[in-house]
This record gives C-alpha cells, structure tokens and sequence, in this order.
C-alpha cells in the first residue's frame, strides 16, 4: 500500500538528510507505529506519504514513494486525499466547517462524491464512530476526544485506504486517549485500513501496532520490526517493556496482559518490600484554596473546592479534558474570576497582587509555554525576565545554563523544539524563586529523554522546599513525580490522597507497574529496581 | 471503564429521538431569502425620512431577528450593528449641532459660535441651533440607522458557511478564504485576551502601549500557525482539486468574460455618460451581466466540487425574500401617492404622519417571524 524507495529527505540542499535511505513497503490493513526522538523525523515521515512534504512545506525528496501506485512527486496532497486521510496533531485548528456533519461531508465535498452517496457515507461513519448524538453540534463545543473523533470519520468520509496520524492522543486525558485509539483499531480490524501513527507516549498505542518504525537521532539507522523485537533493544520504550527487563523476562513483554502472565515469579520476589514512595511532607502549609467556586458566564469550572499545599511537594491534578484543573491552577495566580471561597498564597490573596510581590509567591508555566515568550532571542528573553522579577541580572541565564545547557543565546525562541521551549518558560518562571510552582500539561508532546529531564528538575525543586502543583494526563508521569494525587471532575475534588493509594485504585489512572504488580502497589520502574537491588529476595511465606 | 466514560460524555439516547422528530419543524431557512428580505428591507427605508416608518423597520427587523435567531456565535452580531446605528444616528446629530448651517426659524438654544479664518475654509462652529436642520439630521440619520440595522440582521440570521454553500462554484475557492477568515478574529480576539493574561504570569503590570507590543508577536506568531495547519489540513483533504477542462471550454470561458467586461463597461458609460442615447446602455449592461453570468458558469465547470444537503428552497423560503420585495415596492409605490407623507416636511417642522400603504407594508415586512422555520436547536455552544 505504501513504498519507500530508498527514500531521502532535507529541507535544504546543503543541511544534512533528516531521513537517509529509507525503504520500507507498508501492506494494506497494517497498524504502523512511528517512534523516535523529537527531531528525529516522525513528522517529515508521516508528511511524506501524502506529499505534504515536499509539495506543502518545502524540501528534497529523493528516492520514490509510492502509495497505493501513485507517486508522491507528481501528486500533490490534494491529488491525494482520496486515498490518504491526514489527521493533524491539533484537530481544532484545523476544521474547515463549523459543525460536525459539515465538518464530515467536506472532504467528500472537495473530491466531487454525488449527494446521495454523500448523505449515505455520513450517516455510516456518524455510527461508526459513535458521534450521531453530536451531528448538529459545533465543533468547538466538543471535548478532546470527541474532536479527535470527528477529526478522524471527516477523513474517512472519503474512504482513505491509507490513515495517518500525528500524535492523535497527546492532548487527551486517558478515558478518551482510549476512545480514540479503540476506535483505530476497529478501522483497522473492520475496515482494512492501513493506519501509520506518530506517538510519544508509548504505553497507549504499543498493544495496537502490528509494526513499528523506530527512527533515531538524525545519522543514526532506522530499525523497523514487530514490537516485541524492536522493544527487546530500543531506547525509547513503555515502562512495561522497563519493567520485562528489569525482571530478565523474554520475551520481552509489550503489553500489560504480557507482563503479567509473567510477573507472577516478581510479585513473589517482591512481597515484603515496601514501594519507596516520595513521602507526603509534615512541612508547614504554604497555600489553600478554600471553598473555592470560578463561574465563566454560565458555566461552573469549580464548585467549591479546597485544597492545601506544604512547601516541598509534587501534587498531580488529574481528571478529564474540562475537569477544572487548568482553572484550578488559574485561580492559585488570581487570574479566575473567583465568585466565592477564600485563596491564600503565603498569607495573601494572589487576585490582589501583581508584579514581582505575584512572581516571588507564585509562578504558573501555562499550557502554551510560547504564550509566555515575547522577544526574539533566548538572552533577550532571559533579560527581560530579570527585570520583571526584580532579581540580579544574569538570574534566568545562569538557571538556563543548568537545566537546558544546549540553549544557545542567539536562537530564536520559536526555533526551540516543545521540550526546550518549556524548559526556557519554567526557567523565567522560577528567576523569582517563587513559593508556589504550577505546571500546566507539562509533558505534552515531550519525548521520554525530555520528560525524565523534567521530572529530575521538578524532583529537585521539591527538595529545594518549593511546593509544585502539576495538572496532567500523563498517568506515569504522576505516578513517578507526585507525592499527592488529586483527582478533578465536573469542578469538585473527588479524591485526594497519597499517590500510592489514589492511582493504583482507578483502573483508569494506574500506571502499567501498578497494573503489573496489582494488588501490590509499585508505581514505577525505579522503585522495583531499587528494590531489587538492595535486598536479596524473602523467602518467608506471606 | 471506557464504556462508562463514553456513556457519561455522550448525550443520552432519548435527547437524540427528540431531536429527529424536530427535524421536520426546526431547518435553516435559505441564506439568500434572509438577505433578499433585509435588502428590501434596507431598500424600503432609503426611500423614506418618515422617522415613524424608519423607527418601524427597525423595530420589524429587531422582531425577526428576536424570533429567529440561532444561538450560533456568529448570530450575536445584531447587538454590534444596533449599537453601529445608534452611535451613526448620535454622530449625525452632533455634527449638525457642531458645524451649525445657518438656516431655520426656530430657535432651539442660543449658543455662542464662532466662524473660523478662511484659510481655514471659514467654517462656522457652534452658534445657535435652529429645529428644522436638526430634525433634518435627525431623519437622515435614522435612514442610514435601519439600512445599517436591516444588514446586521441578515448577518445574524443567515448561517455565513450556509451562505457559502449558494457562492458559484467559480468564486467558490475566495468564499472559503472570507469565511476562514471570518473565523480567525474571533480566535484572535481570545488569543490577545489569553497572551495578555499571561502576561501577568511574568511580573509584568504594564497595560498601556507597551504592553500592547509585548502581545503583537505571540499573537501574529500563533495566527501564522494556525494559517499554515489549516493550510496543510485543506490541502491534505482536496480543497482546490481541478478537472482538467477541454481547451475549447477554456476558451470560451475566456472569450465570455473578456465580453462580459467589454459590454459592461460600454454599457455603464451609456447609462451614466451625458449627452447619448440611454436605449442601448442599459441594453448592453445587461448582455454584459448574461456574459458574465454564463462565463461564472463554465469556470465553474472545472470545479469538481458537490454540495452536502444543499440549501433547500420552499415556500417559507419564497415567502421570506419575497416579503422584502413586496416592502420595498410597497415603499415605493406609497412615495408616488403620498410624498410628503413618506418625506415629512422639516421646513416647516410638522409632526409626521403615517401614510396607511407605507404600514401595510411594515406589516408585509414582519411576516417572516411567523411563515420562516425556527433554526434548529444544536447551533449553538454547550460549553
């Protein structure tokens, strides 16, 4: 269905290929997953195939992609669509109509399909794809996975042999990360569909490939290979795959059901230990919200909801797309339109502060770590910063130097990749030492390197005293980083405990140890290695 | 687990029974019978200063609008064009009280006045202000006000990506851009407030001047972004897929249109130039709208584009455009029988009266409130 022929592709003539010599035949109805690093190529790959890249956004490719017979280097992407179904990475921004049967006709629009046959492809993927509730309703209006949904059957209205997908999950919380990827997975298995997905978080998507890409850092070869061999050796991998080798298993498990047919020998292993968890700190308490309730018009984002916060924490907030958690951390910076309940950021309400007297207590990295940048170079950023916080010049650089040693000073902050990009935000945020840090969905889109970069520095901010507040839908990311789980939904805390006790109960935000080594509570990889390391195995019965 | 999440976002099955029982009641009516309605609407008023039959029209098209608005972002427009005409009819007021015309008989307040130097083209300020020119403005004002009022309510009820669906396949491609961006500001709109609460986020208080700058280029950087996924998006799903069109069409594609402006711009020159005859001139502009419309036609052929669930055209479709033609006419033909009931006299100033053909028209006008279908229900935003 799709060929690579010795493929090659740069941006320009003279910089160095980003994918050197692929070749590789995808067959119909196979469920491709392309892995890597961020800058190893994942995207120029998915580009490729319907010709975006070159024709769309520049580039040299040499060698020949065929798909489905035709080649890329004289169809365009619109030359294509009839056999290619692109799904982008932010489904919003790019909907073309307004409501979700629009949005579904529209490629068939564009392709010239006759009316009748239209309304009837509709209609089909409409069930197919569980959306005939939501037919009449705005797009905007929808949740995350729903777009995602809408964003996938406006594509397959148009009967694509080929779907591709770049990173369909990364902005989702679990529930619908797995209505999505379910609903993948009956394409492939019903329909036949060829589906090619871009994806970082591995523990997701792994159990549905058939095949996996795995591109490393540019000059580096590409393996491609089942899953269960690929896993055996990669560098990036699902913290199941962590655990099999941890425990010596083979082979190698790549799924949760894997690992737990063997695992039984582990758990055994393991009976006695005690999960060394980040304990919940007996330090003083340096924030609250309490009974606090955020109306936007009409809606409620928060009812009454109280939460405190000791110096040398980590709470995750969790809960679904919507839940309240980005208000949640609004409200701690003052900037939710508050209509009751008290909040106290070491002793003042935050809604009255502003300028360093706000920084010095509170610091917030939003969702859109870009939003915060405004200049056109890192060491004008990192100026700026000083000023408005008020510290000694050189503060912002010199945290720079430590967390993110490769940032050079002259680079444009939209040429920074998503990881660097953030890791530049925090580094303004934290110039004023603020009491309070809060991360908006800090991992999105960050590759495993960059995401254990992250929880190092968080981990050490923690020890240093502050008390650090994470919203997040990346379910081993808590498990590894918090101390504290507090779980949002419909504007009200509905759980709020020590990780360890919080996660490992819902089947939905347990870690893959957790679900393991149930009903033993091990969060990560770490804590079975240490655990295996320091004491030889009881054998007393239990 | 994942059936219990779907089961909890999804609407209940019983909200979508309901929903298809109202499918017959509850349609869009055509965009273009909601825009011919407001355009004889807005023709009826430029042919009258009668303020009763001005505060009329306004007054039938706020019903309208009030009846059969969506609950759609883009129908909130009504409000923006009320508060336009209000502030045309205030400015219009205050320029007359301003640069004060030196005519009239009633003396309304005796204030003082000065005439600037003639090198200042010897305008006179202030002075006193009489009735009659004030009234005068006063009804001008009010025209222009309900011309104003009449496009914003076909703004408000007619959908703008319906509306796209009637554009001729030849301008199709230039519609979508308009819509698109159409779109975009309102998305601008929450990004400048967004960015500039972040802001805040930095330690920085500034929000004057400079802190307008420090937002300018997050937010253009973001709006480029958005442009070029939705660029790559359109691409990728065929926007601007092409036929590949016989040489002998594409030649007479050509040739019509190349006709079409020949025979309109000759014909214009006879409708307006002086001093020739004015048989052929609207004869010619004619041909050369019939060349035009037949040019649009085969360009239109090498679009390859179909139509989901076209604007349907019924009877309260009919009902709607032709009750904004009936006002118009009606308008006109009263201003024939009845011209100083459709003009009051403001010199002297007279309390005008209200010619009995021009409300009947009025009341032709508000007939779409009642014969036009209610918007369907699921247009709006569940946030």
């Amino acid at each position: 269905m799709i060929e690579f022929d010795d493929v090659s592709i740069r941006y320009t003539y003279d910089a160095s290929p980003i994918i050197a010599g692929l070749t590789l035949t995808i067959t119909e109805g196979e469920f491709v997953l392309v892995l890597g690093p961020t800058g190893s190529g994942k995207s120029t790959l998915l580009g490729a195939i319907n010709g975006l890249v070159p024709h769309f956004t520049g580039g040299v490719v040499n060698g020949d992609i065929r798909v489905d017979g035709r080649s890329t280097s004289n169809n365009r992407p619109r030359d294509l669509a009839d056999v290619v179904g692109v799904v982008p990475q932010d489904p919003l921004a790019s909907f073309v109509t307004d409501t979700v049967e629009e949005e579904l006709a529209y490629t068939m629009e564009c392709l010239g399909i006759a009316p009748t046959v239209m309304r009837r492809r509709v209609e089909e993927t409409l069930d197919l794809l569980g959306l005939e509730e939501l037919r009449h309703r705005p797009l905007r209006s929808l949740s995350g996975g729903q777009r995602q949904r809408v964003a996938i059957g406006a594509v397959l209205t148009a009967h694509p042999r080929v779907l591709v997908l770049d990173e369909p999950t990364s902005a989702l919380d679990p529930g619908a990360a797995e209505e999505v990827l379910a609903a993948l997975h009956r394409l492939v298995h019903d329909l036949g569909v060829t589906v090619v997905l871009a994806e970082h978080r591995l523990e997701r998507v792994i159990q549905y490939a058939d095949r996996v890409i795995a591109l490393g850092a540019p000059g580096t070869p590409t393996t491609i290979g089942d899953p269960a061999t690929i896993m055996t050796t990669a560098a990036i991998a699902p913290p199941v795959v962590h655990l099999g080798r941890v425990a010596g298993w083979d082979p190698t498990p790549v799924t949760v059901r894997d690992a737990r047919r063997q695992a039984s020998t582990l758990r055994h292993l393991l009976l006695g230990h005690v999960p060394p968890v980040r304990p919940v700190p007996d330090s003083d308490e340096v924030a609250h919200l309490r009974d606090v309730s955020v109306r936007y018009g009409s809606t409620t984002a928060l009812r009454s909801v109280s939460l405190s916060l000791r110096a040398g924490e980590v709470v995750a907030l969790m809960g679904r797309n919507g839940a309240g958690k980005s208000t949640l951390l609004h409200s701690l910076v003052g900037r939710s339109p508050v209509s009751g309940g008290t909040i106290d950021v070491s002793g003042t309400d935050p809604a009255t502060l502003d300028g360093p007297a706000l920084v010095h207590r509170v610091g917030l990295v939003p969702q859109e770590p870009g939003d915060l940048l405004e200049t056109s170079t890192v060491a004008e950023e990192c100026a700026a910063s000083d000023r408005d916080a008020g510290c000694d010049a050189g503060t912002t650089r010199a945290l720079l130097a430590l967390l993110a040693p490769e940032i050079t000073d002259s680079t444009h902050p939209r040429d920074l990749s998503e990881g660097q990009r953030l890791l530049l935000a925090l580094c303004i945020v934290l110039a004023s030492r603020p009491t309070v840090i809060c991360l908006d969905e800090p991992t999105r889109g960050l590759d495993y390197a960059t995401k254990d970069r992250l929880a190092g520095i968080v981990t050490d901010l923690a020890d240093a005293g502050h008390a650090i507040v994470l919203a997040t839908h990346d379910v081993e990311l808590a498990a590894v980083l918090s101390s504290r789980v507090v779980i949002v939904a419909d504007g009200e805390v509905v759980a709020d405990g020590p990780t360890s006790e919080v996660i490992t109960s819902s089947p939905m935000f347990a870690p893959q140890v957790a679900k393991v080594l149930a009903p033993q509570t091990w969060l990560s990889v770490e804590q079975v290695r240490r655990a295996l390391d320091t004491q030889p195995p009881h054998k007393d019965s239990a | 687990m994942t059936t219990t999440t779907i089961g909890h976002r999804a609407p209940k099955q019983r909200l979508a029974g309901s929903a298809l029982r109202n499918v017959d009641d509850r349609r869009w009516l055509h965009p273009v019978a909601w825009w011919s309605w407001a355009i004889g609407l807005a023709a009826a008023a430029s042919t009258t200063t009668n303020p009763l039959l001005l505060v009329g029209l306004i007054v039938v098209a706020a019903v309208v609008v009030d009846r059969r608005k969506p609950d759609a972002p883009w129908a909130r427009s009504f409000t923006f064009f009320l508060r336009l005409a209000v502030i045309v009819v205030v400015f219009r007021v205050l320029m007359q009280v301003i640069f004060v015309a030196p005519i009239g008989t009633t003396l309304l307040i005796d204030l003082p006045g000065i005439t600037l130097p003639s090198w200042l083209a010897g305008i006179r300020l202030g002075g006193s202000i009489m009735l009659e020119p004030l009234l005068n403005a006063l009804y001008e004002g009010l025209r222009l006000a309900a011309i104003l009022v009449a496009v914003g309510a076909a703004s408000s009820l007619a959908s703008p990506s319906r509306l796209l669906k009637s554009v001729p396949a030849a301008i199709y491609e230039i519609g979508v851009s308009v819509v698109v961006a159409t779109t975009f500001l309102p998305q601008l709109a929450s990004d400048v407030a967004r960015i500039r609460g972040n802001r805040r986020l930095r330690g920085r208080r500034d929000s004057g001047l400079r802190g307008v700058g420090g937002t300018v280029m997050p937010v253009l950087h973001g709006a480029m972004d958005r442009s070029i996924t939705l660029a790559a998006a359109m691409d990728s799903r065929g926007y601007g897929r092409t036929d590949t069109v016989s040489p002998t069409a594409r030649r007479l594609t050509a040739a019509t249109l190349v006709a079409a402006v020949v025979l309109a711009t000759i014909g214009t020159y006879g409708l307006l130039g002086t001093g020739s005859a004015t048989v052929w001139g609207p004869g010619l502009l004619l041909a050369g709208l019939a060349c035009a419309f037949v040019s649009v036609a085969l360009a239109g052929r090498r679009s390859v584009r179909t139509r989901y669930r076209p604007n349907a055209w019924k009877a309260p479709d009919v009902a709607t455009a032709c009750a904004g033609a009936a006002t118009a006419i009606v308008f006109l033909v009263a201003g024939r029988f009845d011209a100083s009931g459709m003009n009051p006299s403001t010199a002297p100033a007279q309390w005008p009266s209200v010619p009995l053909l021009a409300l009947l028209g009025l009341l032709v006008a508000v007939l779409p409130a009642f014969v036009s279908p209610q918007p369907p229900r699921d247009a709006g935003d569940h946030a």
